[in-house]
């Protein structure tokens, strides 16, 4: 059992995370934006931040919808 | 005060296009897609919807495929720049601006072979002959969709149909359509289009862009500036994914912010709905010239098959002679000369002295159609 209470979803860039905010509303998954953990990536931008419960369905969501991951982790 | 004048730059603008840029500069005015801060995130928000709302306009399957410019004219650069390489042959027309012209003759230069097509004289385009113009090593065909002189649309779809059968990309200048007539990327086999914000999607200038289809192979295309992306930072080479590959360098997102406004009315009105009303001002302005003697209408399809953008000649009158007059005693501003285009002004037979061009919009009137023949009328007569 995980203590972590987060995945984030991480992009190309943002707007593919203001495209995935999009898609994850209409699926009615909350998430929200966050610039990206360095611990992650070195990127400057920002990242997906959802439930970690609704992780499958997150993804399930953004498969569908076309948008590319380049990576998932929970924190 | 009567302007017509939307052939260069439409105006007045909607409501909301200034107010849209002035929110984003009072409340957001933060940088897209660098800093992950709350209004960073706002304006990447505007930019994003903006795409969003060009794609649909376009039907567009894919947002990301839209990537933002300073007008069309750089999106045509972006297109035939990062596209064509020596050897390789391009296919445009007679009716073509510079915008189209320049960049091709600069190529033509580095040693792309380039194929003008023959307009008819009322600037039509004869689809056989854009085929009979492919070679072997033809990559492309660039067509403007309606003339900026004389209004006449030119047969995207077929074309486009042309140049799936031979393999060959569709380039697509819709300066002068994008908002005012229907377009589909898809059903119209459009592989680039390139468009600007500040004709007839209603926003301000200095902010344009190029749609990107999916048959554009990536790899081989070079983008006209490298830079700050706010995307895989840590790498000194270019990201390869679209729009970051195209969009280097803090945008203008006060202009996005305006053309994001622009599209929505557009939207809302419906193009269907404007080009109902531009035809009906097209064709009582055609009609009414028509008939005043010494007056001589180019182009000459008819409302149906044209843009709301009308060149004439008053005989006896040079062009630049009916334009001071009418914007010094009728306050009437249109554009007269050769509108950047010689190549199209040949081929209707008005080079070098040019038209007047009538460049009505969405927010034009039928009072103001008459308002405007009674002026040429008067001109004519005096002439």
């Amino acid at each position: 059992m995980t203590d972590k209470q987060y995945a984030v979803i991480l992009v190309h860039s943002t707007n593919y995370a203001l495209r995935a905010e999009k898609v994850l509303a209409k699926a009615g998954i909350s998430c929200k934006l966050i610039p990206v953990p360095r611990h992650l990536s070195s990127d400057c931008g920002v990242c997906v931040r959802i439930e970690r419960t609704d992780q499958e369905a997150a993804l399930q969501a953004l498969k569908a919808a076309c948008v590319e991951i380049e990576g998932v982790h929970e924190i | 005060m009567l302007y017509v004048d939307n052939a260069a730059t439409s105006w007045p603008k909607p409501p909301g296009v200034v107010e849209a840029m002035v929110h984003f500069m009072e409340k957001v005015g933060a940088n897209p897609g660098r800093s992950a801060h709350h209004l960073s995130v706002e304006a990447g928000r505007i930019v994003y919807n903006a795409r969003e709302a060009v794609a649909e306009l376009l039907n567009a399957p894919d947002p990301m495929r839209v990537v933002f410019g300073y007008n069309a004219t750089e999106a045509l650069n972006l297109a035939l720049r990062g596209l064509l390489r020596p050897g390789n042959h391009v296919v445009t027309s007679s009716m073509e601006h510079n915008s189209v012209m320049r960049p091709l003759r600069a190529l033509e230069r580095q040693g792309v072979g380039v194929t003008v097509v023959r307009c008819s004289p009322q600037g039509f385009l004869d689809p056989p002959d854009v085929e009979t113009a492919i070679k072997p090593n033809s990559k492309m065909i660039v067509l403007n969709h309606a003339s900026n002189v004389v209004g006449t649309i030119l047969p995207i779809a077929e074309v486009g149909e042309i140049s799936r059968r031979y393999n060959l990309l569709l380039l697509v200048d819709a300066a002068q359509t994008a908002g005012a007539y229907p377009i589909d990327v898809e059903a119209d086999k459009i592989d680039l289009l390139a468009f600007t914000g500040h004709k007839s999607l209603l926003g301000p200038m200095g902010i344009g862009g190029l749609y990107i289809g999916e048959r554009v192979k990536l790899r081989e295309f070079e983008p006209l500036k490298r830079g700050g992306t706010g995307s895989r930072s840590e790498l000194e080479e270019q990201p390869d994914f679209l729009p970051d590959m195209c969009e280097s360098g803090t945008p203008n997102v006060v202009g996005i912010a305006g053309l994001l406004a622009g599209v929505r009315f557009v939207l809302e009105r419906g193009v269907d709905e404007i080009r109902r009303h531009e035809v009906e001002l097209t064709q009582r302005l055609i009609e009414g010239l028509s008939a005043i003697p010494g007056v001589t209408v180019h182009g000459g399809h008819g409302a149906q098959r044209q843009t709301a953008t009308i060149s004439f000649n008053i005989k006896g009158l040079s062009p630049s002679e009916v334009g001071l007059r009418l914007d010094e005693e009728y306050g009437i501003l249109c554009r007269v000369g050769l509108h950047c285009a010689p190549a199209a002004h040949k081929t209707i037979g008005t080079f070098p002295a040019g038209t007047v061009r009538f460049g009505l919009g969405v927010f034009n009137t039928l009072e103001e159609v008459e308002t405007a023949l009674e002026a040429i009328r008067q001109l004519a007569q005096e002439a």
